[in-house]
């Protein structure tokens, strides 16, 4: 059958037999497992348990939080140990909330059922389903596979593609679940064509590097409509982008989603824990991560629980530190590097890549780029990284945007091959953040202009109200025209005499308050201190009333403390006032210029 | 006159340069005038670029106020809060040359802070939300006072204002969403790190 | 455990910048010898002679810039350019007409512009123009290649060569001599037909002259493979060769004496496979994406043939180069490729969001 070609693309070393000699194993139960809120695109889910209380397996730990975030369950039975911010993994290496579950050892499930006749069931009990089993896409961007398959009436779905790539080098947590739970697999996408109302095509999408999957699917796709299609191998193929493209020749707009054109696009993985929602009730809970690499003894696949630390996997996996010389989250083009072991595994989590000096070596310094273009002809997307880089270098954001930016998928193949060894994506990365973040802080400083403008207009409005007031007492006339004019003698006096100068003065008056105390001018170092008084003044005040009210009913200690407040408050305003006089002093000379 | 030119070489130079002149002049101003962008009001425009912090550090009653006086020709290195970054944007607007911040107006922040008032110290004077441009800080007469640190620009303005110095700015943590990969050491970076030692 | 902050990718390809330039080195190779077979040790001592200037000029210039020399000398960009500019200088030129020359492209076209990656003109070529403008006379006599000399005539030997090249020995009569695109510039008044049969320089040749015609396919060889390993796309070389032949076949004239010359002549004499395969396709100059470079090489052929044809200059590969690195700016704001999902190509000045309905 036709596939489409992409343009650019990389043939990095395969690197997968090593993890594929011994079928997916799975880990002891960690004594603690730690849960991150978020680990999907979205809200972090709420907690809903308590500290200390003891939870099932499967029992939920954390509701989903409006529509785009997804529920975290207990992946064994134990006690909620902590609810706080730890390490999780992500390239910042910051901390994020977390539920941490200290295991019984019993790994006790909560009592659990498929969704009753599923055969029957309408596509928005089987969503639900879905979405209380906590399913977000496990190919790596972790989007609510709920509000995936719902794109909505206005976007009719007539291809769904399962994504089978597995493109990156290293990891075969997709290619071993295949070989071992092929029908399983069929099962759930015969749910998910089910929900999105029987697509005119489905399609398996996978690469000719993995013959094995491909036999084990075929049996299974016989008479079920679902094609499987293989296509040469060639980084990056996995991407959702790229894999519609090879398969259908069409591309999603700029910006758009797959469900734009009528397409929605699965992980197999996700299929998978599909069916174990529907079928079997089963949250999401556990996954097939691969732990591969020179630096660990044993190269496999693990049925992993999520929460599960990467330091219990290394442990297990004859992790010799001394050899490794990064600590990857994901393959080697596009996973991000752990700065510690103590962090859990999450829902997205398809590889633990601990590879050898030997096998990926420290970076070399860059050299400057030689715009050779190689980057360019590697690009799936067609850009062109060298003058991205150019101007991400010079911070032309403008220039950037018009080169496309944010359609570059960060897959990594310009910094594959360039041979001057710069890191393009982290530039990119860099740029596409510090372009969002003027964005972001645009439409703050609009809301601010917003605000501004209203606050003026309110002040406006009362001073025109006052005016009218004063209008009518005439006689007070001379005296307030004085007092508005002596504004600068400070809000606080002001504000005594029931009335403020209008909104710009006043901010005037303020700014040459801060702009002068810089430079220490008398005039308003003497305003200051007179507002100082006065605060110190009215402070005073305060805690005397309190005093003389709290008089009849409190008890020693509390008037003690009420008697020690007067008495700062006194200090206080002892010492504003030796200050000012000792100001005045100073300054008498120049305030009779 | 044909002949005067050809027989005066310079005199057929100077000539043709001058027509050339004129020409390409010509174009030029035809082109200007054809394809000439109307946009915002420049004033409109030099506000977008303003922070509008609102802070008045500019010497003006906010950024609007500012952005009137650069158009009528103030310099526009005076706004501490958006530093060198707005003043070459302004400068890439108007088309001139981006001076240094000006120090007599302050120094722009590392980080971007927001009000915060110690809540039980607070006496309710209002005198903070007299102050506040953004109406950023809620409260009312003798109740204590807080302020919504979404809205506040971090202008510092109702610190002073303050009887009690009960408000303290605070920076703002960046979160994890708001996280991103800094730029990598550039090219010269790195060759600077082995550079030779200055003996 | 504490482990490495390092962005993706991980995985690096084990191509580098000095590698890439060491396989151009390499692919001169089939050009220097043939023009060392033809035209004597002269090309040779240019090489050398350049390539050591160049390679002690970078280090004193990344020295004095402050940076580290080794890891500047070890991305050998230094040394293709001062090849390039050798192989392009008339053998047995004086050693300072080659010193200057090797200079200018170092020290100006590239250091004072930045160096590597950021010179907007090809350093070789700017050396060479100033060559070429300073000092026509020694600029513009060729050696006569082997299969021509006079009776009793041969190149001088490699100690003769030297001593011609440093200490200004003039060589002997017959030595030197025109090249075939000055034939065809100063022999007004023949038929192509007559030039072919009455000048030995192609009546004992092939195609387009002898000698040439063999440092051309050098040069080609040395292109293919550079291309077969993907150092550069095929654009832009293909482009300026086609120019340069639909031009010359254009203009052919039926081979009248007003003849420029025929297509397979203006292929394979002069400086057109260098240009083609080493010259033009020097990245840091020229465009960027593919459909650029298919502009920026015809642009090149199109000039390289006007300025043979009817300029001053019997060959005009530095020249056109050279404009056309002036051009290459302007191309890159029209050609930039068009970005998956997008439905047009945009430019590179382009502002703010692309209009979505076209
Ligand atoms: S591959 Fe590297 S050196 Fe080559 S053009 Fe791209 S960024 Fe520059
Ligand atoms: S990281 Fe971006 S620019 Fe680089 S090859 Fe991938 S899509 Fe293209
Ligand atoms: S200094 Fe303050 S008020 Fe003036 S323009 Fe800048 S942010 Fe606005
Ligand atoms: S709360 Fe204070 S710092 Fe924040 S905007 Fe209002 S006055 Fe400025």
């Amino acid at each position: 059958m036709k596939t489409w070609v992409t343009p650019g693309g990389v043939h990095p070393p395969e690197n997968k037999h090593q993890s594929l000699t011994l079928p997916i194993g799975t880990l002891p139960i960690p004594e603690k497992l730690l849960i991150p809120l978020s680990q999907h695109i979205g809200t972090a889910a709420k907690p809903c348990v308590e500290l200390g209380s003891a939870v099932l397996k499967g029992q939920k730990i954390a509701e989903a939080a409006g529509p785009v975030s997804v529920p975290m369950h207990a992946p064994t039975s134990g006690t909620i140990s902590a609810i706080e911010h730890r390490p999780i993994a992500h390239s910042s290496g910051m901390l994020a909330p977390c539920i941490e579950i200290t295991s019984d050892g019993k790994d006790q499930w909560q009592a659990h059922q498929g969704v009753a006749d599923y055969k029957n069931a309408s596509a928005s009990t089987l969503l639900q389903a879905i979405a209380e089993a906590g399913i977000a896409g496990m190919g790596g961007a972790g989007f609510p596979s709920a509000v995936k398959l719902n794109p909505g009436h206005e976007r009719p779905i007539h291809t769904l593609i399962v994504n089978a790539t597995e493109c990156e080098p290293y990891i075969t947590a997709d290619d071993s679940a295949i070989r071992e739970r092929a029908a399983e697999i069929i099962e759930g996408i015969g749910i998910l064509s089910q929900i999105l109302g029987h697509p005119d095509n489905i399609m398996i999408g996978i690469e000719d590097n993995k013959p094995e999957a491909i036999e084990a699917l075929e049996p299974h796709v016989q008479g079920s409509g679902i094609s499987v299609r293989s296509f040469p191998t060639k980084y990056p193929s996995g991407g959702e982008k790229q894999l519609i493209y090879i398969l259908t020749g069409q591309e999603i707009p700029s910006g758009g989603l797959p469900a734009d054109i009528g397409m929605v696009c699965i992980n197999i993985g996700t299929t998978y824990a599909i069916k174990r929602a529907i079928v079997d009730g089963e949250p999401l809970i556990s996954r097939v991560t691969t732990m591969t690499g020179d630096a660990c003894g044993i190269n496999r696949n693990y049925e992993t629980l999520i929460g599960t630390a990467v330091s219990h996997m290394l442990e297990h996996s004859q992790f010799n530190e001394e050899r490794c010389s990064r600590l990857v989250m994901g393959g080697p083009m596009m996973g991000f590097s752990l700065t510690s072991a103590e962090v859990p595994i999450v829902k997205t989590t398809n590889c633990i890549l601990a590879p050898s000096y030997q096998e990926i070596p420290d970076d070399e310094p860059a050299q400057p780029c030689i715009r050779c273009g190689l980057c360019a002809e590697a690009c799936p997307v067609s850009l062109l990284p060298q003058q991205l880089f150019w101007y991400s270098q010079a911070e032309d954001y403008e220039r950037l945007e018009a080169h496309n930016l944010f359609d570059c998928i960060e897959c990594g193949a310009c910094s594959y091959v360039c041979p001057s060894n710069i890191p393009l994506v982290q530039y990119y990365r860099h740029s596409k953040g510090e372009i969002q973040k003027a964005r972001a802080e645009k439409v703050k400083s609009d809301h601010a202009r917003q605000r501004f403008e209203f606050h003026q207009q309110r002040m406006e409005q009362a001073e025109r109200d006052k005016e009218a007031k004063r209008a009518a007492r005439r006689e007070a006339a001379e005296q307030a025209k004085a007092t508005a004019g002596a504004a600068n003698n400070g809000a606080a006096k002001a504000t005594a005499e029931g009335q403020s100068g209008d909104s710009a003065a006043d901010i005037i008056a303020a700014a040459q308050a801060r702009a002068a105390a810089r430079k220490v001018s008398p005039e308003q170092q003497l305003a200051k201190f007179e507002r100082s008084i006065a605060g110190a003044e009215m402070r005073l005040q305060m805690a005397e009333e309190k005093l003389t009210e709290a008089d009849a009913q409190q008890t020693d200690e509390q008037k003690n403390i009420l008697v020690a407040a007067v008495e700062a408050a006194r200090q206080k305003l002892e010492q504003a006032k030796g200050r000012l006089a000792e100001h005045i002093k100073e300054h008498k000379g120049e305030q009779v210029d | 006159m044909i002949e005067t030119i050809a027989q005066y070489p310079i005199l057929a130079a100077l000539i043709a340069l001058v027509g050339l002149g004129i020409l390409f002049g010509a174009l030029l101003g035809f082109a200007a005038e054809k394809f000439k962008v109307e946009g915002d009001p420049i004033v409109e425009q030099i506000d977008e670029l303003l922070p509008q912090t609102q802070c008045g550090q500019c010497g003006f009653p906010g950024c609007r106020p500012y952005a009137e006086s650069i158009a009528n020709g103030d310099a526009i290195n005076k706004c501490p809060p958006g530093g060198q970054a707005t003043i070459n944007a302004i400068a890439n607007l108007l088309d001139v040359p981006a001076p240094e911040l000006d120090a007599e107006h302050g120094e722009e922040a590392e980080v971007r802070t927001v009000a915060y008032i110690r809540e039980d110290e607070c006496i309710g004077c209002t005198k903070c939300i007299q102050a506040c441009p953004v109406d950023a800080i809620l409260g009312a007469a003798k109740l204590m006072h807080t302020v919504i640190a979404d809205e506040c620009t971090g202008c510092d303005l109702c610190v002073e204002p303050c009887p009690v110095d009960c408000i303290d700015m605070l920076p703002v943590e960046e979160t994890i969403k708001e996280w991103h990969w800094p730029a990598p050491p550039t090219t010269a970076d790195i060759i600077a790190s082995d550079l030779r030692p200055q003996l | 455990m504490a482990f490495k902050q390092i962005t993706s990718p991980h995985a690096h390809a084990s191509q580098n910048t000095g590698k890439v330039m060491q396989l151009v080195l390499w692919a001169t190779l089939p050009g220097l010898l043939a023009l060392t077979y033809h035209f004597g040790w002269g090309s040779l001592i240019n090489v050398l002679l350049a390539t050591a200037t160049a390679v002690v000029a970078e280090a004193l210039i990344v020295q004095m810039r402050g940076r580290s020399v080794s890891f500047y000398l070890r991305d050998y960009s230094a040394a293709v350019t001062a090849v390039l500019l050798g192989l392009a200088l008339p053998p047995l030129a004086p050693w300072w007409v080659v010193v200057v020359g090797t200079l200018s492209s170092i020290v100006i076209a590239k250091h004072l512009y930045g160096g590597l990656g950021y010179n907007p003109f090809n350093p070789a070529m700017v050396g060479y123009v100033v060559l070429l403008i300073s000092f026509p006379i020694q600029m513009t006599s060729w050696v006569t290649p082997l299969a021509l000399l006079p009776e009793g005539v041969s190149h001088p030997g490699l100690i003769e060569s030297l001593s011609i090249v440093f200490a200004g020995y003039s060589p002997a009569d017959g030595v030197t001599g025109p090249t075939p695109l000055d034939s065809f510039k100063y022999s007004d008044g023949l038929l192509v037909e007559q030039i072919y049969s009455q000048n030995q320089l192609f009546s004992q040749a092939g195609i387009a002259g002898v000698g040439w015609e063999w440092v051309n396919l050098g040069f080609l060889a040395g292109g293919l493979v550079l291309l077969g390993s993907r150092i550069f796309t095929w654009h832009g070389p293909v482009a300026m060769l086609a120019a340069i032949a639909i031009m010359s076949a254009l203009f052919w004239d039926g081979g009248s004496s007003d003849s420029p010359g025929s297509p397979l002549m203006h292929l394979f004499s002069g400086a057109s496979m260098m240009g083609a395969f080493f010259i033009l396709t020097d990245p840091v100059s020229s465009t960027v994406s593919n459909r650029g470079r298919l502009i920026y090489g015809a642009l090149i052929g199109v000039l390289v043939y006007i300025i043979r044809a009817w300029g001053n200059y019997p060959d005009a590969v530095a020249f056109a180069v050279l404009l056309a690195n002036f051009a290459a700016p302007f191309i890159d704001n029209y050609t930039l490729p068009r970005t998956y999902g997008h439905i047009d190509r945009r430019r590179a000045t382009e502002k703010g969001e692309e209009e979505k309905s076209k």
